[in-house]
C-alpha cells in the first residue's frame, strides 16, 4: 500500500481536534504526537481515553481540549469502551439511524496500555474492531508522579525503582509491546517518534485506513519524569530512534519491515546522557549496565532485521503485487 | 455552554458532561510562561516544523504560512526554537521579563 505522505502546509489546514489550552506539561511529548496523528484522520473522530496524564490534563472540569466527542470511563478499560462505541456506530449505521462517517480512536499511555488496560486492548484486537488504538509512551506512571510500568526502560530510575546503593534503577528490560499487538493477526501494527512526523503521519494514515484494529506506539518524553530541559523534546526522540532504541518499524499483515534506518548508529550513551533518570549509571559499577543495555539494543536491532527478511514476501509474489 | 463558577448541581449537565467541544481555548495557559519565544518573520524559510513540534498548538499559521506565536497559549517550553534549522534561526527564547509590556 503506496501513500503519498501530506505536506506540512496540508497538515496545518485539517480540522484540529485537540485545541491549545489544554494543561498538559509544558514540552510534554503526548500532544505533539497527538496532534500529528489526528492531522492525518481522514474523517471525523470519536477519541476514548484511558486514565493518564492525557486525560486528565485535557478534560479538566468544565473544560475539554477536544473539538471532537471524547469519552473517559476508566483506567483499564478504554478498548472494550471504543469497541462498544465502534459496534453501536455499525448497528446504527445498519439501521440508517447515523449518517455521517467517523474514525474511532482509542488512546492510552503506557500505564494504561502495557499494564492496565492490556486486557481490554487484546480482547478489542482479536475480536477485530475497527479502532486505532494509539499509546503514548513515556515509560512510566508520569501523571501519579513516576512509578515504574512495564515501559519503563532498563536502568532508569523512577520513584519505585529509584537509584541508590542498592538498586540501579529498574532491572527489568521493557516489554515489546509491539510484538505483543502484532501476535494477534492485526491488519497493522507500528511503532513511531514525533521527530520523525513523516513517518509518522504515514503511519497513522495506514493506521485509518486498516481494515480492522490497528495499534500505534509512540514516543512521547516527558519532561519531569525523564529529568531534561523541556526544549529536548523532538532531540530526545529523534536520539531514540537515530541510537536504536526506539525503532521505527511496523507490521503490516504480518510483515514486519523497519521504516529508518539511522545512515550511522549513534550509541545508546547519547540517548542516555541528557536524562536525569539515568543519570546514576554514570557512576562506578553501574557503567557496566550501560553496556548491557547497548546490548539488547543491538539485540533487539538483528531481531528485527531478521523478523524483516523472515516474513518479507516470496520474489514472485512481490513482482505480481 | 461553559458551566459557570459555582454553579449549583441543578445547573450543569448530567454525567459530568461537558458538552461545548474545545472550549479549553477560553483556558489561557500563556501566564506559565518563564521565557518566550520571539518570532523573526525576516528569517523564517516557512518550514513549519515548528507548527508541527509544538505541544500546545501556539504557533499560529494562516494559508500555510507562520504568522506568529498565539501567546494566549504558549508555555514556552523552548522546542520551536530548538527546532527551527539553524540556517533560518527564526524563533529565539528570551526572558518573559525583557518582553516589554505590549506581551
Amino acid at each position: 500500500m503506496s501513500l503519498k505522505v501530506k505536506s506540512l502546509k496540508e497538515l496545518a489546514a485539517a480540522p484540529q481536534w485537540l485545541t491549545p489550552g489544554h494543561r498538559m506539561c509544558a514540552g510534554c511529548g503526548a500532544p505533539i504526537a497527538m496532534r500529528q496523528l489526528l492531522a492525518a484522520a481522514p474523517r471525523r473522530v470519536v477519541v476514548g481515553c484511558a486514565t493518564g496524564c492525557l486525560e486528565v490534563a485535557t478534560t479538566i472540569y468544565p473544560y475539554t481540549a477536544w473539538r471532537c466527542s471524547f469519552i473517559h470511563s476508566a483506567f483499564e478499560n478504554t478498548a472494550a469502551t471504543m469497541s462498544g462505541v465502534e459496534a453501536a456506530y455499525r448497528s446504527l449505521r445498519r439501521q440508517a439511524r447515523v449518517e455521517a462517517d467517523f474514525v474511532f480512536v482509542a488512546v492510552g499511555g503506557d500505564g494504561g496500555t502495557y499494564d492496565i488496560g492490556l486486557q481490554s486492548l487484546s480482547g478489542m484486537l482479536e475480536r477485530g474492531h475497527r479502532v486505532v488504538y494509539v499509546c503514548y509512551d513515556n515509560g512510566a506512571y508520569m501523571n501519579t508522579g513516576v512509578q515504574r510500568s512495564s515501559a519503563t526502560p532498563k536502568g532508569a530510575a523512577t520513584t519505585t525503582c529509584p537509584a541508590g546503593e542498592a538498586s540501579p534503577g529498574k532491572r527489568q528490560p521493557r516489554k515489546d509491546l509491539l510484538a505483543v499487538a502484532s501476535a494477534h493477526g492485526i491488519p497493522y501494527a507500528a511503532q513511531a517518534a514525533p521527530s520523525h512526523w513523516r513517518d509518522l503521519v504515514r503511519k497513522a494514515e495506514k493506521a485509518f485506513r486498516a481494515e480492522g484494529p490497528a495499534f500505534l506506539n509512540i514516543l512521547a518524553p516527558c519532561p519531569r519524569g525523564w529529568r531534561y530541559d523541556t526544549a529536548q523534546t523532538i532531540e530526545l526522540t529523534r536520539l531514540a530512534v537515530e541510537t536504536c532504541f526506539w525503532p521505527l518499524v511496523e507490521v503490516e499483515e504480518g510483515r514486519w519491515s523497519i521504516t529508518f534506518r539511522p545512515k550511522k548508529k549513534k550509541p545508546l550513551l547519547d540517548f542516555l546522557k541528557p536524562q536525569g533518570r539515568f543519570r546514576h549509571l554514570f557512576e562506578g559499577q553501574n557503567l557496566k549496565m550501560i553496556e548491557e543495555m547497548q546490548r539488547e539494543v543491538d539485540e533487539n536491532w538483528r531481531r528485527l532485521e531478521a523478523l524483516e527478511r523472515l516474513t518479507a514476501p516470496a520474489e514472485g509474489l512481490r513482482r505480481s503485487s | 455552554m461553559t458551566v459557570r463558577e459555582g454553579a449549583g448541581w441543578k445547573e450543569i449537565p448530567r454525567g459530568g458532561l461537558i458538552l461545548e467541544p474545545g472550549n479549553a481555548v477560553a483556558y489561557e495557559t500563556g501566564d506559565w510562561r518563564t521565557f518566550r519565544p520571539v518570532w523573526h518573520e525576516d528569517r523564517c524559510i516557512q518550514c513549519l516544523l515548528c507548527w508541527v513540534y509544538c505541544p500546545d498548538a501556539a504557533i499560529e499559521v494562516k494559508d500555510g504560512k507562520v504568522t506568529g506565536v498565539d501567546y494566549r497559549y504558549c508555555k514556552g517550553c523552548g522546542i520551536c526554537a530548538t527546532e527551527c534549522p539553524d540556517k533560518a534561526h527564526a524563533l529565539e527564547m528570551i526572558r518573559e521579563e525583557e518582553a516589554g509590556a505590549d506581551g
